[in-house]
């Protein structure tokens, strides 16, 4: 009886069902057979043989990864530039929306929030062009900036040591604001009575910052944050790439560059797979305890 | 307690002043680059390349952006790209909301375990090369669709769209709508979509500026020039320096140098001018889908 109702729901739905199956299609051949074919990795890929005929290799590949001796290099700069752009690309835009919150003239607000918004909109291909201008040795503009310092002009992209800081900060210039916006939003929503009975105990300005807004939007925080180590390892590859040039190579090779030069370059698929998936893998676990962590001790969670 | 009131207010206004200050700082570190570079494109090549440009173009000429007219290549890149973006657009659009809608129906048997096969992707992928591997078994390689199927449906897009449909469309709609007869597929053109306008401007705003400012794919699926879309153009002309087609073949060595440089500035001005000029109609609508986003949250 019960599963009659139950079939009977189902074909009340058709129409849903017809229409969820094109783009659950996509999802299984464009998300889930990639996932299905990373056993390449463990597999002596042959393009001939197909995924399922190449002969197994066990864990080959990433015996060759870990013992390889850029795998220390490889993994520090990954680990260190993700660190890094976290660090200061994730309470950037917190600190920007607790600003924008406390300036009183909406104008001025305004204006604010769409000048910074901006930046958000240019291609990874432009920023990288501007880095590259503004960091010419002669005519740059950040020569003529550390100029105004006494500080002798360098070809900052060529420098591996200026490598990270400039991926990092350009981050948060083209991201701080855009990224602000749910922060902003979480701000608008927290009770103004809170701020009215604060006042009336007297506290500062920046008392009310740390102990009402802040507290106000940690759920918010929490859960970018868990988001954010999710993806730590991933840093983006575009930007990376496009900012590599031979001679910051030592600081620039990070996971995803390394699988692009290895894999798609020089078609060593089940080699470059390996090094994928021990990336997925640890990415997927950070998310998974982040979220456990998070859980536990505040209750707030992706799932 | 007058003299606290009195105190407590001066340190407000003090407050006030270094919170607009910091205001303007900000503001200003996000515009001068932006500035500098459509001086610099402005600018005569000499001057810039003397680091004599900031703000206000020097020795005011239009003559890299005649150049960039000029190449054959950024116009192409310009066509593709416009082609690209629409047919995208349409493509990740359609494909979202014939995920979104449904998924967004609370009567639908198995909407959860959708959501999850959905949800974790975001959190796991095959990665790189098996992707690029499917994309060759596909025969998508070196074609146009490589560019607009494989990275059609944004999990994150589709989220929004999904929770603007479960809190804006309220159930007794479509259960009026079921009594007077109406299917499951009508409802969404004749109820869905109509009460929808916002979040389909969120979603094409969100796909169009993603496709159009794209590299990556067109980087490792298409090897024919001719399909190349701007961004990829751009970057070789901005970073791997592919600029001898540009100018006259009269003109010295240092002139043709200059003459790249000068062109950089103007490329980057250009391509950026369709997003920009949409910007302040769109920005709102930005905004929104950030909002609706940061709901489900």
């Amino acid at each position: 009886m019960r599963q009659k109702k139950v079939w009977k729901n189902i074909r009340k739905c058709a129409g849903l069902y017809a229409m969820l199956a094109v783009p659950l299609a996509w999802y299984i051949i464009f998300k889930y057979v990639p996932m299905y074919g990373l056993q390449i990795a463990f597999r002596k890929f042959n393009p001939t043989l197909g995924i399922t005929k190449s002969p197994w290799a066990g864990l080959t590949y990433f015996k060759q990864f870990f013992g390889s001796y850029y795998f220390t290099d490889v993994l520090r700069n990954t680990v260190t530039l993700s660190l890094f752009t976290m660090l200061i690309g994730f309470p950037m835009p917190i600190i920007l929306a607790l600003l924008i919150n406390e300036i009183k003239n909406v104008r001025f607000k305004k204006l604010i929030q769409n000048i910074t918004y901006m930046p958000n909109f240019l291609s990874v291909v432009v920023i990288v062009s501007m880095l590259t201008l503004f960091s010419n040795r002669d005519y740059g503009l950040f020569n003529k900036i550390r100029e105004l310092f006494g500080a002798a002009p360098v070809d900052l992209m060529s420098k591996p040591a200026y490598f990270q800081p400039l991926y990092v900060f350009s981050n948060v210039w083209q991201f701080m604001g855009f990224n602000a916006i749910i922060y902003i939003a979480a701000l608008a929503g927290v009770d103004q009575e809170l701020y009215e009975a604060a006042s009336i105990d007297g506290a500062s300005r920046m008392q009310k910052i740390l102990h009402i807004s802040l507290p106000c939007i940690m759920g918010t925080i929490l859960i970018m944050f868990i988001m954010r180590i999710g993806s730590l390892m991933s840093v983006g590859f575009e930007k990376v790439y496009l900012m590599q040039n031979s001679v910051n190579l030592s600081a620039s090779e990070i996971i995803s560059t390394f699988i692009y030069k290895n894999g798609i370059q020089k078609g060593q698929f089940s080699y470059s797979t390996a090094v994928g998936l021990f990336n997925s893998v640890i990415n997927f676990t950070l998310l998974v305890s982040a979220n456990y962590i998070s859980k536990k001790t505040t209750d707030t969670g992706l799932w | 307690m007058k003299e606290k009131m009195k105190k407590s207010l001066r340190s407000d206004f003090a407050f006030d002043v270094i919170m607009n200050l910091l205001g303007i700082c900000i503001v200003l570190l996000v515009l001068i680059p932006l500035i500098f570079v459509v001086a610099a494109s402005f600018s005569d090549p000499d001057l810039v390349l003397k680091g004599k440009v900031l703000l206000i173009p020097k020795g005011f000429t239009t003559q890299a952006y005649s150049m960039v007219f000029e190449n054959e290549d950024i116009w192409k890149g310009f066509r593709n790209s416009c082609l690209y973006t629409v047919a995208g657009t349409l493509i990740s659009v359609v494909l979202t909301i014939l995920a979104a809608y449904p998924l967004s129906r609370k009567e639908l048997p198995g909407r959860n375990l959708f959501m999850m096969l959905i949800l974790f992707t975001m959190y796991f992928s095959g990665g790189m090369i098996p992707t690029y591997l499917l994309v060759k078994d596909l025969g998508m390689y070196n074609t146009v669709w490589a560019l607009l199927i494989p990275a059609a449906i944004s999990t994150y897009n589709l989220i929004v769209a999904k929770t603007f449909f479960e809190n804006s469309i309220p159930g007794e709609l479509y259960e009026s709508a079921k009594l007077d007869g109406c299917g499951n597929i009508p409802m969404l053109h004749r109820i869905v979509l109509p009460l929808s306008k916002a979040i389909l401007a969120v979603l094409v705003l969100y796909y169009a500026v993603g496709i159009w400012n794209a590299y990556f794919d067109a980087l490792i699926y298409v090897r024919d020039t001719s399909l190349h879309p701007l961004q990829i153009v751009l970057r070789n002309i901005l970073l791997l320096g592919q600029t001898e087609q540009m100018g006259t073949n009269d003109v010295g060595m240092a002139d043709k140098i200059k003459m790249a440089e000068a062109v950089k500035y103007s490329a980057i001005v250009l391509s950026s001018i369709p997003m920009l000029l949409i910007y302040p109609f769109v920005q709102k609508y930005f905004v929104k889908g950030v909002m609706i986003g940061a709901i489900k949250g």
